[in-house]
């Protein structure tokens, strides 16, 4: 047990939350008791079903509340639901590590852990208790004097047992929980394998839109406009000697042509992958992009070299897109974006003193860079309060290759 | 006047050294690349450089740093640069890198050959020649309160300014005389609280800076 000690009170706290949660516990355990008498008769599995997923909910409590005591991750062992019918079901879970870990810490929670967590809870009410039953007793005069006295020394007494070991006791059920819940590799790998299977199936369906996208842009764009173009040199060539001077003006209306063309060629590159992220990297197109902006924003960056090309190319998207939201909707004053590379992941910030009240499903475009970043692993997490300020922080596991040679001019 | 080409595209390379020859000037060297591009820029005999932004052998922007470098060391050298795209931050960068004498547009401005080879004359004469997408991007950025003062046309004339236009040329421009071009001018730079010059370089300059460029 490495943890660092923490406050008897905060133990306390954590207790009292344990032990005001008695009454879904008493709930569970009647629960699995039916289930265990029902089951000579045979009726008893059938309400594993329901009995399962609430047990598994309210460890889920308990397993959030052991993380956030011990200050680390623990990751989640969750029952896999086949979809079958209930007996199906109930037959793939006795199958299950997951479900016997789940039975075990309720066989755990309603003994030694609810003893730990009522210690931890009820020493200082107790204290409280026998210092106030000495001080009635002595000023009623019911009782002898060293009964009072007797009392007040048991009360003061337990106060030291509260205060260093508070703590521990507290210690001691979370670390257990975290022993008894924690999940199977096996099932660590089929989560992964079907987080993988979705994100690459967000993936696949991003890149088909957006080449459908890059097709419509350049099948509206840049063809159409060659397509005029032809016709109007082909004009130009017949009329030459009819009639000069509308060819010449076609030959003008040519030129302008090839002008639009070639704009559009270049919105469509940019929307693929940006020169000047292929030029500069993520801190230098960042920067170029920084400075098209319609209000002051500052960039704060480090890196330890280059991301891979995939990585850079979505984390450049994913802070355009932010930047993008933050002129459109935040009404702010001031934007910020900060890119940091705290060990082997590339942190990606951006913040602006907008109205706030940003959420991932308000089809801001966020949803999109999330999925987009999920691709790689990475994670976003938004804090946005009504009234604003709001912070993006993406995040994404990243290998850095050898830095190249900025430009040396002291530019800003 | 002599000046040194730097393009890979064998097209585009040939294109305009064709172009610049048929407008009368002379094209001392045509590379394809940076290979011998530094030493092409000290040649005395040179009076501009013409570079693409993208050169082998990264085909990143190796054009924009040989010519910030050849300014460093000799400096206030003309040079024009050229790109396929114009980035803010690029012009940014070359108008640090010295006062005047630097152009930066898009290849797309060589279609108009003598308005082209009028901005390298100017560029070679000192001046600052900017892409009117830049410029036109550093108008709506600032499109706050002292803009929306101007009348349109003194926003159009503040635009053709910024992209370093000679008075004649934006009166040719907006079909207006030279010195309704003046009257103008006059009238923006009150209203942008900039201080008169008569000198046509540094009135650029001075836009330059009140875009925040």
């Amino acid at each position: 047990m490495t943890s660092t000690r923490r406050s008897p009170w905060l133990a306390t706290g954590y207790g009292l939350g344990h032990v005001l949660m008695v009454v879904p516990l008493a709930l569970l355990v009647a629960g699995a008791s039916l289930i265990v008498g029902l089951s000579v008769v045979g009726l008893g599995v059938l309400l594993v079903r329901p009995f399962a997923p609430a047990l598994a909910g309210f460890a889920g409590v308990h397993r959030r509340m052991a993380a956030s005591f011990l200050g680390r991750d623990l990751p989640e062992a969750r029952l896999t639901r086949t979809g079958a019918g209930p007996w199906r079901q109930v037959i793939a879970w006795f199958g299950q590590r997951t479900f016997w870990q789940l039975v075990l810490w309720l066989l755990f929670a309603a003994t030694g852990g609810l003893a730990l967590s009522a210690l931890a809870a009820g020493l200082p009410f107790g204290i409280i208790a026998l210092v106030a039953t000495a001080f009635g007793l002595w000023s009623s005069g019911e009782a002898p004097l060293w009964v009072s006295l007797l009392l007040f020394a048991l009360g003061i007494g337990l106060a030291p047992l509260w205060w260093y070991y508070g703590d521990v006791f507290m210690r001691l059920r979370t670390h257990t929980e975290a022993a008894i819940l924690r999940p199977d590799p096996n099932a660590v790998l089929e989560q992964r394998v079907a987080d993988l299977t979705a994100s690459r199936a967000d993936t696949v369906d991003h890149s088909a839109a957006e080449l459908r996208r890059i097709e419509r842009d350049l099948h509206d764009g840049a063809q159409a406009r060659l397509v005029s173009l032809g016709m109007n040199l082909g004009m130009a060539a017949d009329l030459l000697d009819r009639d000069p001077e509308l060819a010449r003006q076609l030959l003008q209306e040519a030129r302008h042509a090839t002008g639009a063309a070639l704009g559009d060629l270049r919105s469509v590159v940019r929307g693929i992958h940006p020169p000047v992220l292929a030029d500069r990297g993520l801190i230098g197109a960042v920067q170029a992009l920084a400075l098209d902006l319609p209000l002051p924003v500052t960039v704060d960056a480090a890196l330890p070299g280059r991301p891979g090309a995939p990585v850079e190319s979505a984390a450049y998207f994913a802070v355009a897109e932010c930047l993008a939201n933050v002129v459109k909707h935040a009404g702010a004053q001031t934007a910020w974006v900060v890119i940091a590379a705290p060990k082997n992941r590339l942190r990606l910030q951006v913040g602006d003193d907008g109205r706030g009240g940003v959420r991932l499903d308000r089809g801001t475009g966020l949803a999109g860079i999330a999925r987009r970043l999920g691709a790689f692993d990475g994670t976003m997490d938004i804090s946005s309060p009504d009234g604003g300020p709001t912070v993006v922080t993406m995040e994404v596991p990243c290998e850095w290759s050898s830095p190249r040679t900025t430009l040396s001019s002291g530019t800003g | 006047m002599r000046v040194v080409v730097a393009e890979d595209h064998a097209l585009l390379r040939d294109g305009l050294t064709r172009l610049l020859t048929a407008y009368g000037l002379e094209v001392a060297e045509a590379l394809d690349g940076t290979t011998g591009l530094p030493e092409a820029l000290q040649r005395n005999d040179v009076d501009a450089a013409i570079l693409d932004v993208r050169l082998p052998p990264s085909f990143t922007d190796e054009g924009l740093r040989a010519a910030i470098e050849a300014r460093r060391t000799r400096p206030g050298f003309p040079v024009m640069v050229l790109s396929q795209y114009v980035e803010h931050l690029y012009a940014r960068e070359l108008l640090a890198s010295g006062e005047g004498a630097v152009g930066y547009l898009l290849k797309d401005r060589v279609a108009d050959a003598g308005e082209f080879v009028d901005s390298v004359r100017r560029v070679a004469a000192g001046g600052t020649v900017l892409d009117p997408e830049v410029v036109a991007a550093l108008m709506h950025r600032r499109g706050d309160e002292p803009v929306d003062r101007l009348t349109e046309r003194e926003r159009e004339v503040l635009g053709l300014m910024a992209e370093g236009r000679s008075n004649a040329a934006i009166g040719h421009a907006l079909f207006v005389t030279e010195k309704a071009v003046a009257k103008h001018i006059n009238s923006i730079f009150t209203k942008l609280d900039l201080p008169v010059d008569v000198d046509d370089n540094r009135r650029v300059l001075a836009v330059l800076a009140w875009l925040k460029v």
